[in-house]
């Protein structure tokens, strides 16, 4: 060898090299409470209001016909689910959510592929979806209760109408975000039209529909809300309308309540749906 | 035997923008006997890559004709297999879903024989217990190596890589110029290689074409006298350095047309129309 190779040398035991040194080597585990963080602080804090809002309705600090306090929300839950209609609403709402959302997805999905992969499709639909994308979908109720009356189906549709879009625009992006590459692979080995539709361009979109499915399900549970509200005799919506007209405030807060847990707990399964099927992606 | 014979091929394509017509292989002709390696080189935008894209039948010809066997290319066929530059790998189905892809899309072979040559192609790129991990998972030489598996699986009379180590940091690349040819030695495929590096052209091949730059034609075959195996080492031989020096010399050749930075060569609208040319998917016209 012309060159002499030095080798470089540590000082102390000859094989350890300053990383090695215990001293200085973080603890193996992490403890019970940094596992937990997030979940210990932030249910502590919601622990912790709870109990001065209690404090402040025990103390007669709320006037019942404002506000009104935890305890009292549960009495009315107790009283609405044992004697009142609270099943009945629910099942009512929940029935209306289910069909117009499974609607809308389903549409939205179909619609979305096919408008995504024909370009000719899409330039001629683009002018319709650009104006009912924009149009406040709230605006548009009084026309749907003229056409569907005020009866559950009006309902459906003002869910279905909420939730379609977020699919559909999705879907569409998720179509056209197809790498190139993978298309012209699979034509290298001779992929038929079918072949890369099925499988190519749906699994690649996945991720993208999953997307539109959490956001049809926020925007759905609105639809809900908003669609009782109008010309409604039953469900959630309605229960909170009739409390609020009838100030009976601690069934509004209860309707609220119900609705906002119904909302998380949808929302976190549609994130992790869409977790699960976006494992191969790349840490962005 | 001859595998592949092109002869006085010719492909004009369209610039959309500027409506004009570019040339970008005029009477390319070349004959590849079976179980050759030949590469292919040439300066940026020669047409090297359109060439193999014709080859593979991703893209039309005007004039001139390409067979494989005696049969004439008329489109994607099962008689050949690309290696990308980009792997190309459908990044939500593991290292096995990607490497029976060809097969499956071919259904040529059984469900048990494609897991069988699954399996050892697998092994054969020496991705062996990888077989569940994800694309993204994967390095980029790694990648590359299942682009190879996925393409030699699906069991091609000719096997077309184009550039497929550009991608791959020097050290990586020269290890797979190794593992390729160490595959190759077992598989012993007609292969058509593509690439800018000279002396990856003539490390791997037992001929190397010379492309002139576009409109692209064969300006010169070289043959490369080393027996294989070869080491690495062998790149470094005065022999080898002779060989690039000549085919340097040639490429070289006409530098006022190497054209780099002058707008008459390869800009984003030509390669674009080409691009759009060789995707082709249906009624995104």
């Amino acid at each position: 060898m012309p060159y002499a190779v030095k080798r470089c040398t540590a000082p102390g035991p000859s094989d350890m090299t300053v990383v090695d040194d215990p001293d200085l080597l973080p603890p193996p585990r992490r403890s019970f409470y940094q596992r937990y963080e997030a979940l210990i602080l932030g249910g502590s804090a919601v622990i912790v209001a709870m109990v001065i809002w209690e404090a402040l309705w025990e103390a007669g600090r709320i006037s019942p016909l404002f506000f009104t306090g935890p305890s009292q929300v549960v009495e009315r839950f107790v009283a609405e689910w044992t004697e009142g209609r609270l099943k009945q609403d629910m099942l009512y709402s929940g029935r209306n959510f289910v069909v117009g959302v499974g609607l809308a997805i389903s549409s939205g999905v179909v619609l979305g592929v096919v408008i995504g992969w024909y370009r000719r499709l899409a330039m001629i639909v683009e002018p319709f979806l650009t104006a009912l994308y924009s149009t406040p979908r709230v605006a548009l109720i009084p026309l749907v209760l003229i056409w569907f009356g005020i009866g559950m189906w009006s309902k459906v549709f003002i869910v279905f109408i909420n939730a379609f879009f977020p699919v559909l625009i999705n879907t569409i992006g998720g179509v056209r975000a197809i790498d190139r590459d993978l298309l012209r692979a699979a034509r290298a080995f001779c992929a038929s039209d079918s072949q890369i539709f099925t499988t190519v361009v749906v699994p690649g979109s996945v991720p993208f529909i999953l997307t539109g499915v959490r956001q049809a399900v926020s925007l759905g549970l609105i639809g809900v809300v908003v669609g009782e509200m109008f010309g409604g005799s039953e469900g959630i919506g309605y229960m909170v309308n009739y409390g609020g007209q009838t100030f009976q405030t601690d069934t509004v807060f209860l309707g609220v309540v119900i609705i906002a847990f119904a909302g998380i707990v949808l929302t976190w399964l549609a994130e992790r749906l869409e977790r699960h099927f976006s494992r191969w992606r790349p840490e962005r | 035997m001859i595998k592949l014979q092109i002869d006085t091929l010719t492909k004009r394509y369209y610039v959309e923008r500027d409506g004009r017509q570019v040339l970008a292989l005029a009477d390319v002709s070349l004959s590849v006997e079976a179980g050759e390696f030949v590469a292919i080189v040439g300066p940026s935008g020669c047409g090297k890559t359109t060439l193999l894209n014709i080859i593979a039948g991703l893209l039309n010809y005007d004039h001139g004709s390409v067979a494989i066997d005696g049969e004439t290319i008329r489109g994607p066929g099962i008689n050949r297999a690309v290696v990308f530059q980009h792997a190309s790998l459908l990044p939500w189905r593991t290292i096995a879903g990607n490497v029976r892809y060809g097969m499956e899309l071919q259904k040529r072979f059984d469900e048990a024989t494609m897991r069988e040559r699954t399996d050892a192609f697998v092994t054969l790129v020496g991705l062996a217990g990888f077989e569940r991990h994800y694309p993204s998972e994967l390095s980029g030489g790694m990648q590359q190596r299942v682009n190879l598996a996925r393409a030699l699986a699906s069991d091609p009379a000719v096997l077309l890589m184009d550039e497929p180590f550009a991608a791959l940091d020097a050290q990586t690349r020269e290890h797979m110029q190794l593992e390729l040819l160490k595959i190759w030695s077992q598989a012993r495929k007609t292969v058509i290689f593509i690439t800018h590096q000279i002396n990856e052209a003539i490390y791997l091949a037992d001929r190397v074409a010379v492309m002139s730059p576009r409109p692209g034609r064969i300006k010169g075959v070289f043959a490369v006298p080393f027996d294989r195996p070869r080491p690495l080492a062998l790149k470094r031989d005065p022999r080898f350095l002779e060989i690039e020096d000549a085919i340097w010399q040639m490429v070289e050749d006409q530098p006022q047309r190497l054209g780099i930075g002058a707008p008459e060569e390869t800009g984003t609208p030509e390669r674009d129309a080409l691009r759009r040319e060789a995707v082709h998917s249906p009624g995104a016209e």
